[in-house]
């Protein structure tokens, strides 16, 4: 299969050749190729792609798996609706 | 090892120094940064660049600075796009006090060639239909204002200074600036020892510290500013929407999503970027309010970042009392859109050459005589 076919992250669409291509240019952590890809950074938040970016980048620094960061974790944990936090809101004012 | 000039920071304001200082025949430029790019506040920002200001060293700066992005794609040979899109920027006034000032702000924009203009309710309606009509009482409006890519702007000018010939050290952090009789020596980091004469602080958040490594008092500090991100939809919202008084400013960027932030209440003054859900709250009450359809929309993430503040809310961009000490601070929450000028203004100190437009007023000096400054009140 080739690489331009393979999709890693199912939110932003980016594929294994867009990974591949972000590592020879020098960009080898999550944080850096989340930030030129936008991998990891859609509503799933990196929750499906996380693992095969981990895994591709202990490949290509030739790092064991468990060097290699994963994504910050931010909230939130799920997608809540703007209205839904603003009718429970507490008044804090 | 040496270096004709190092710089502090790698974010958009040291990457823009040096692509800068580079293309007008500088050599031996090296920048450190003790973090991945746009690891700091460049990374965390808005991603707005606007022109409508209250001072007119503000719309200068961010007149040029969009005159560059006009042509920043070509200028730099960048091979992704820097998703810059002029879509405009709304900034509704809520109350008659505001108006006032608006229409005095359109007044100095319009006298520097700023196309910003007055609008009723009505003409901001027919930009931005679900505006809530209850919530304002007309706008300005700035139609070149937009948005670009942050992370993808700093890339593009880290390419283009790479080509150049600069060197830089993300991951590697500075330790000490060693400065004997008045004049810099040396920069330590964690893996070597430069030796140099000239210094640039762009540290953004923590542009004290740098500055405190030095022997450089600067008078500014950080604070810890919001934002959240929802889920991408199909176009809706052309214009960033701004409101001073409500306290937000909300854009859909190009790819979708809708980006907003707002100011904390009383903020401290520290290093602090997390993020809260008392920000989550009053975002949504805000966000709700002003622009009710968003309500259905899935907020996905949240993250905070450091404003640079200066006492005036408008950036430091000089040489300071330790001579070779260049200091790019104090920003206040808008280096990113002033990058530009930040970049060519600061060389054009460093190298002796006249500066583009008089800066005079934006000399770190200027804070020995409060008096005389003139404080920016068109800030989020």
């Amino acid at each position: 299969m080739k690489k331009e076919d393979v999709i890693l992250c199912r939110c932003e669409d980016v594929t294994l050749k867009q990974l591949h291509d972000c590592f020879d240019e020098g960009y080898t952590t999550f944080e850096e190729v989340k930030r030129i890809l936008r991998i990891g950074m859609g509503p799933c938040q990196a929750s499906t792609c996380s693992l095969l970016v981990q895994r591709e980048i202990a490949k290509y620094t030739k790092q064991p798996l468990d060097k290699v960061k994963t994504h910050v974790i931010r909230p939130l944990i799920t997608g809540v609706p703007l209205g839904s936090i603003a009718k429970e809101a507490k008044d804090e004012s | 090892m040496k270096a004709d000039i190092v710089i502090i920071g790698g974010g958009i304001s040291g990457t823009s120094i040096a692509y800068n200082l580079a293309k007008q025949g500088m050599k031996n430029i090296c920048v450190f940064d003790d973090n991945y790019m746009t690891g700091g506040a460049t990374g965390r920002c808005g991603a707005g660049v606007r022109q409508q200001w209250g001072t007119k060293m503000n719309c200068l700066m961010a007149k040029k600075s969009i005159e560059f992005f006009e042509q920043a794609q070509d200028e730099l040979k960048y091979h992704r796009d820097i998703e810059f899109k002029q879509r405009g920027y709304l900034i509704v006034a809520v109350t008659e006090e505001e108006e006032k000032k608006f229409k005095e702000n359109v007044s100095l924009q319009n006298s520097l060639g700023i196309p910003s203009q007055f609008l009723s309710k009505e003409e901001a309606l027919k930009i931005v239909p679900h505006l809530n009509e209850d919530a304002f009482l007309s706008a300005t409006y700035c139609p070149t204002d937009g948005h670009l890519n942050p992370f993808l702007m700093t890339d593009a000018y880290y390419h283009a200074a790479k080509r150049l010939g600069v060197t830089f050290h993300y991951y590697e952090k500075v330790l000490d600036i060693i400065v004997e009789n008045n004049q810099i020596k040396q920069v330590i980091t964690d893996k070597r020892t430069v030796e140099t004469n000239k210094v640039v602080n762009a540290a953004g958040g923590y542009a004290k510290e740098v500055g405190n490594l030095a022997g450089v008092e600067i008078p500014v500090y950080s604070e810890n500013h919001q934002i959240l991100v929802t889920e991408p939809i199909e176009p809706m919202q052309d214009p960033m929407v701004i409101s001073f008084t409500e306290n937000i400013y909300c854009q859909q960027v190009p790819h979708g999503a809708f980006i907003m932030g707002r100011s904390p209440s009383n903020p401290e003054h520290n290093h602090d970027i997390s993020s809260s859900w008392q920000f989550l709250d009053e975002m949504a009450k805000t966000a709700t309010k002003l622009l009710p359809p968003l309500k259905d929309l899935r907020v996905i993430r949240q993250w905070g970042g450091s404003y640079n503040c200066s006492p005036d809310r408008q950036p430091i961009i000089s040489e300071s009392a330790l001579p070779g000490f260049y200091l790019a601070c104090g920003f206040s929450g808008h280096g990113f859109m002033f990058a530009p000028m930040t970049g060519l203004l600061l060389s054009e100190i460093i190298l002796n050459k006249p500066t583009t437009i008089d800066i005079t007023d934006l000399h770190v000096n200027r804070f020995e005589n409060m008096e005389d400054t003139e404080y920016e009140t068109s800030v989020v």
